[in-house]
């Protein structure tokens, strides 16, 4: 205990004098990005030494430990914005290079028209309308897969194979054959979604046990019945993971496809063309467009997927 | 048992392959109609006339799959690979700053993993964050923080290489924490009995344990750290590199060029992983695994 007590004093005394350190030498320039490197490393130490103490203290107090759980990651990630505001203000990083948090929001805020159609077409157009079609026909297949196993065996090794390969090269492609406008932001997103689909559904059909595949037989269940009452809910978490995966996969499809050619709207077009102008307080407020839409996305997943697969041992209390 | 699950896959495969390819090139007719049609009519229509311009339009929409093959002997064979106009010169670039992010992300991934699993403070300030970190697109951003970083002074592949490293740190985090934490506690009881310091039940047990979860995040993310030096070299102004071969191929409707960068990026891609297949199978044998 005395020595963590110890190493934590240190460490927060060792941050802080850096920090106050580094602030002075400003304008940083051309060292700059190793001396951020080291105060990033301490800052992390920094918000981890709080975090440690308010663990312990809450661990001694026995609070219940829910609260631990998400007070602690929530002050590690107050510190690191903190530190970031304090350090781009403190040492006047120009805004091109690094604009501090309160700029962001406040760019955030006053930009929220802009933000709001560069959503509806990036987000309401493209990633939505081409998830749901790429995880339906990844879906499609892998139930047609599962009907005809000489197509199983053909199209498997297919499809791992294609979910190694940079598949965001074909965006330009795309962009050639569908347009500049969201139908081919759409499509990469419907590429870029399928084969984890099928591939983890495909998985997800053979999570079933031989007894209980057994006993529907017992039952007389045809391949409908069977597939319906055991086998599609016992696929559910292979699922949910693909379509979690997807989430992510939908938004930087849509977003990279953007850089290939686009109308004067869209998350991608909005960042190529501010970071140009060197607005990065825009461009970060984009990112934190995608970042709350990505998290909610995922979150909404997460949520309904505790509810569809209530019965996973991982959800059991 | 191998030669049995060869035998079951490769007919289908083959097949299925075949079927693409077909259905590939009765699709380069109609969606080449847009501008072969004129030259068809000119030369009196025809399905020999047809097939001919269809299949061989110096910018296609889709060119057919020989046109690809050809294209890529051109500029893979028929060049030599320090010329710009060499494909291998190309692939280089971008192959130079995905392994670099790669081991880079590796390492952080694997120090990241040891850290959570020894010291319970760094789970829980730690673990939610590596999961929000995935959450923002980061390719979608990539070429952006290239911009940015490029300000810095940091040397090029290093840039590049950093979103190679941001996304592969991550697969291998937490693949490693479930491998490190896979030894049972039969096992961890026994090193306790031969009063095994934490360090050694690191790299007597739980390293040992945790080779198959790594290696299948190595998998994982290799093939990401392509895709990600690939979608960097996406800015303007880039001038190397597969992405900036497919950038230029989109602006000046080189389609050819476009395809056979894309074939020799997934080519390049599936090699990578078969390597470290390979290099997994080593470590089976080393570890003393019977075939």
């Amino acid at each position: 205990m005395i020595k963590s007590m110890i190493t934590f004093a240190v460490l927060l005394i060792a941050a802080i004098a850096t920090y106050f350190g580094l602030a002075r030498v400003a304008p940083l320039q051309g060292t700059y990005w190793f001396l951020s490197l080291i105060f990033v490393l301490l800052g992390w130490a920094l918000a981890w030494a709080i975090g440690w103490v308010v663990d312990a203290v809450l661990a001694a107090t026995d609070a219940p430990i829910k609260i631990s759980n998400f007070l602690v990651p929530a002050l590690f990630g107050v510190t690191i914005i903190v530190a970031w505001e304090y350090y781009v203000k403190g040492s006047h990083i120009p805004l091109v290079l690094l604009p501090a948090p309160t700029q962001i929001g406040a760019k955030f805020i006053n930009s929220l028209p802009i933000l709001g159609a560069d959503f509806v077409q990036t987000i309401l157009r493209a990633v939505i309308p081409g998830w749901l079609m790429g995880c339906g026909a990844g879906f499609l297949a892998a139930l047609l897969c599962d009907r005809i196993d000489f197509l199983r065996r053909g199209l498997l090794p297919l499809g791992n194979l294609v979910s190694a390969l940079p598949i965001v090269g074909v965006a330009p492609i795309l962009v050639m054959w569908f347009g500049f406008d969201w139908p081919s932001k759409a499509a990469m997103v419907v590429v870029m979604t399928f084969f984890p689909t099928l591939i983890n559904t495909l998985a997800g059909l053979n999570a079933s046990g031989h007894m209980e595949r057994d006993l529907m037989k017992c039952y007389g269940a045809n391949w409908l019945t069977t597939l319906v009452k055991l086998r599609l809910p016992a696929a559910m978490p292979f699922i949910f993971n693909a379509l979690k995966i997807n989430s992510t996969l939908a938004m930087i499809g849509a977003i990279v496809a953007e850089f290939f050619g686009t109308p004067i709207v869209g998350m991608g077009f909005r960042m190529s063309t501010e970071v140009g102008s060197q607005g990065l307080d825009m461009v970060w407020s984009e990112i934190l467009v995608a970042a709350i839409t990505g998290s909610t996305f995922y979150g909404v997943l997460t949520l309904s997927e505790r509810a569809v697969t209530f019965w996973h041992p991982s959800y059991r209390k | 048992m191998r030669i049995d699950a060869a035998r079951g896959h490769i007919f289908p495969v083959t097949v299925v392959c075949i079927i693409i390819i077909v259905l590939w090139y009765l699709a380069a007719i109609p969606m080449n109609a847009v501008v072969t049609q004129p030259k068809i009519d000119a030369a009196g229509g025809g399905l020999y006339n047809t097939l001919l311009f269809s299949w061989n339009h110096e910018r296609p929409v889709l060119p057919a799959p020989h046109q690809v093959a050809q294209e890529i002997w051109k500029t893979v064979f028929m060049v030599a690979p320090w010329k710009v106009k060499s494909l291998v010169y190309h692939l280089w670039i971008t192959l130079s700053s995905t392994l670099v992010g790669f081991l880079l992300g590796t390492v952080l991934g694997v120090t990241l993993a040891i850290g959570i699993v020894h010291v319970g403070s760094l789970e829980k300030s730690l673990m939610p964050w590596i999961i929000a970190s995935q959450t923002i697109p980061i390719l979608a951003i990539a070429p952006m923080l290239i911009v940015v970083l490029g300000k810095t002074g940091l040397p090029d592949i290093f840039t590049k290489a950093s979103i190679s490293t941001y996304l592969c740190f991550f697969p291998v985090a937490i693949g490693m924490v479930k491998g490190l934490r896979s030894p049972d506690k039969l096992q961890l009881d026994l090193m306790q009995t031969y009063n095994a310091s934490a360090a050694q039940v690191l790299w007597k047990l739980r390293f040992p344990a945790a080779m198959p979860f790594l290696f299948a995040s190595l998998k994982v993310s290799v093939a990401i750290a392509l895709t990600g030096a690939i979608v960097a070299e996406l800015p303007t102004g880039a001038v190397s590199g597969i992405g900036a071969r497919l950038l230029q191929g989109s602006y000046y409707g080189q389609t050819l060029q476009i395809w056979a960068a894309l074939f020799v990026a997934a080519f390049a891609a599936a090699t990578l992983v078969w390597l470290l297949g390979s290099f997994e199978r080593m470590s089976w044998k080393r570890m003393g695994a019977k075939p």
